[in-house]
């Protein structure tokens, strides 16, 4: 069979994502959320938009669709280390994963991006449902997600968003190898979430910051996971400029998958599995 | 050559102590005490494919080490290990996909996926043929009897439940070695009579080499033909289960009842354990007074009801070599 070589990976892919698609009341709960902050946001640009709109690096439509694209994908950037990982480490059910014949960061790799495509599914589904189609049917089409500006972007978009979830899913497992080596995911946790915040472009587009930061938060790895992939979806980087963007995240991907790997070779070699 | 080599194995962690209380949390912030705990000092042996052995020893005497090291999840701190031609540590994928585990204290099933679900994963994890899969799961759950709860939620079984599964998942890909690190813990007599009983015919029937460590006396009674006793990181013994009795508690006991009050009783090589009003408790050593004799002298100076020879319990036999190997818990 030719597919033998990742059968494993896909179907701890499978396992996981069919699991963690069952918590209906979870994704509810989140799409919710997603779409109270999504208004609030929206409306904080429609006011500074009134005010300072010559300042601003890209239209209203765009800043608005950067927001709820953003509200949808939400799920799928790396907030917090996977909680199966952290469970694992605590009760010392890693050393079950120390006995499967696998490639070890494969198989976190794979349960991980099983978990945030999962997470992110139903909410993304509900959002374009609200956001992209019944705000312009209710008449607020002036708020609502507009799809991508031209068939170029749609294109652009598709890798685009492919290393998105590849990027994401490094950092996440290299945050889940920082677990196993700490014995505990609140610190890791406490200092991931804040830099994903500023750092992805989640709270605001990069070309919101200051001049002289942009340099910098244009080429550090986090802005992969919104920034890069939102302006190529709005055409803000088109034609060789959207080819770089897609070159940063794929470079940065194989970063941080090479440093994790090692780092994963690191902590399995000084593992110590307690008890019992 | 033998299919596990184990020479001269050791295994030291490094344990970060502090003082109690609020004092000794700060102190520890700014210096760490590290203690050096040796859960295993040159430990050898060797086994022969096949085979079945037991390892027991108190809590913590290094048991689990031997086996989380044997099956690849630690590095030893020195000596050499082989399994199959392998070193467990060194060529871990190759080595892991021709052993099977059941840690008895830990599920290596999804606790929320059904069993079969569970199973049908491990098959793709360990890449087994799907036709050869069928087969074989339908043969390990008719073994263990675990048909009407293949739909079930592994969080909804009980303890005896989950062990049974535990196993199928454990030899679904066939391997040719299983390592059970309490198996039977915590479980009921029937559950652990199923236990005994599968892997007995696994090793029997299907050749299937296996390594268990217990503290369940019955269990290597009733399986395990060579023993191995671990004791503070140190092997203390190898060999057939019945010459550690031999070795630390050779005693036995005469139970005599009396048809009427129980006489005075004295007797060279002979101990009154227990005087009841119409009964006696006697200790003896075989070697030094053979059972019959001891018998004839006393039925033939006393009226006597009934009388019956006990060999001592294994659990006493066996607390009694840790004592005299001075290989309690520390």
């Amino acid at each position: 069979m030719t597919m033998q070589p990742i059968r494993p990976y896909f179907a701890a892919f499978r396992a996981r994502f069919q699991l963690v698609l069952q918590y209906c009341v979870a994704a509810l709960a989140g799409f919710a959320t997603q779409c109270w902050w999504g208004g609030i946001k929206v409306m904080v640009f429609a006011a500074f938009y009134g005010a300072h709109a010559a300042a601003a690096p890209i239209s209203l439509a765009d800043a608005i669709t950067y927001v709820w694209l953003g509200q949808a994908l939400l799920a799928l950037l790396p907030w917090v280390a996977d909680p199966e990982i952290d469970e694992a480490v605590r009760t010392g059910g890693v050393g079950y994963d120390r006995l499967r014949p696998l490639d070890a960061y494969g198989f976190w790799y794979a349960r991980t991006l099983g978990w945030m495509l999962a997470r992110a599914l139903p909410r993304a589904l509900l959002m374009i449902l609200a956001a992209g189609i019944v705000l312009p049917l209710i008449g607020l089409g002036a708020w609502s997600w507009r799809p991508p500006s031209g068939v170029a972007a749609a294109l652009l978009f598709v890798p685009a968003f492919a290393l998105m979830v590849a990027l994401s899913a490094a950092v996440l497992t290299l945050a889940n190898v920082v677990v196993a080596a700490s014995l505990n995911a609140r610190g890791v946790n406490a200092v991931l979430t804040p830099l994903v915040i500023v750092f992805s472009g989640s709270l605001l587009p990069l070309d919101f910051y200051p001049d002289a930061l942009r340099p910098f938060l244009h080429v550090q790895p986090l802005a992969g996971l919104v920034d890069i992939p939102f302006r190529i979806y709005f055409a803000d980087l088109e034609g060789s400029a959207a080819l770089r963007g897609l070159a940063l995240q794929a470079g940065w991907t194989a970063v941080l998958v090479g440093f994790g790997r090692l780092a994963m070779e690191r902590v399995m070699r000084r593992l110590e599995i307690q008890g019992g | 050559m033998p299919q596990i080599l184990v020479d001269a194995l050791a295994k030291t962690y490094r344990v970060a102590e502090r003082a109690p209380g609020l004092a000794g949390a700060l102190r520890g912030l700014v210096r760490r005490q590290w203690r050096e705990v040796h859960a295993l000092m040159d430990v050898s042996f060797s086994l022969e494919a096949g085979e079945l052995l037991a390892f027991i020893g108190p809590n913590g005497a290094g048991k689990s080490t031997t086996v989380k090291i044997l099956s690849g999840i630690l590095r030893p701190t020195s000596g050499r290990v082989e399994v199959g031609g392998l070193v467990p540590y060194e060529d871990r994928m190759r080595h892991v996909a021709r052993i099977g585990v059941v840690f008895g204290q830990r599920s290596q099933l999804w606790w929320d996926l059904p069993i079969l679900d569970g199973f049908d994963l491990l098959a793709d994890i360990y890449r087994v043929d799907a036709t050869h899969y069928r087969r074989r799961r339908d043969e390990l759950v008719a073994m263990v009897r675990l048909e009407p709860l293949l739909a079930q939620p592994v969080r909804q079984l009980s303890l005896g439940q989950r062990m049974r599964a535990e196993f199928v998942a454990a030899l679904l890909h066939d391997p040719e070695i299983l390592f059970l690190d309490e198996p039977t813990i915590g479980l009921d007599a029937p559950s652990k009579l199923a236990v005994r009983q599968c892997v007995k015919r696994l090793n029997r029937e299907q050749g299937v080499t296996v390594l268990l460590t217990t503290h369940d006396m019955h269990d290597v009674e009733a399986l395990a033909e060579r023993v191995i006793v671990i004791g503070q990181g140190r092997l203390l013994a190898d060999g057939p289960f019945n010459s550690l009795r031999t070795g630390s508690l050779a005693e036995r006991r005469l139970h005599v009842d009396f048809a009427g009050p129980t006489p005075g009783f004295e007797m060279p090589g002979v101990t009154v354990r227990t005087r009841g009003e119409r009964s006696l408790e006697l200790g003896f050593d075989p070697a030094v007074i053979p059972t019959p004799r001891l018998i004839a002298a006393i039925a033939t100076q006393h009226a006597v009801e009934d009388i019956h020879v006990d060999e001592v319990a294994i659990e006493e036999v066996i607390a009694r070599f840790y004592e005299l190997h001075d290989a309690h818990e520390a």
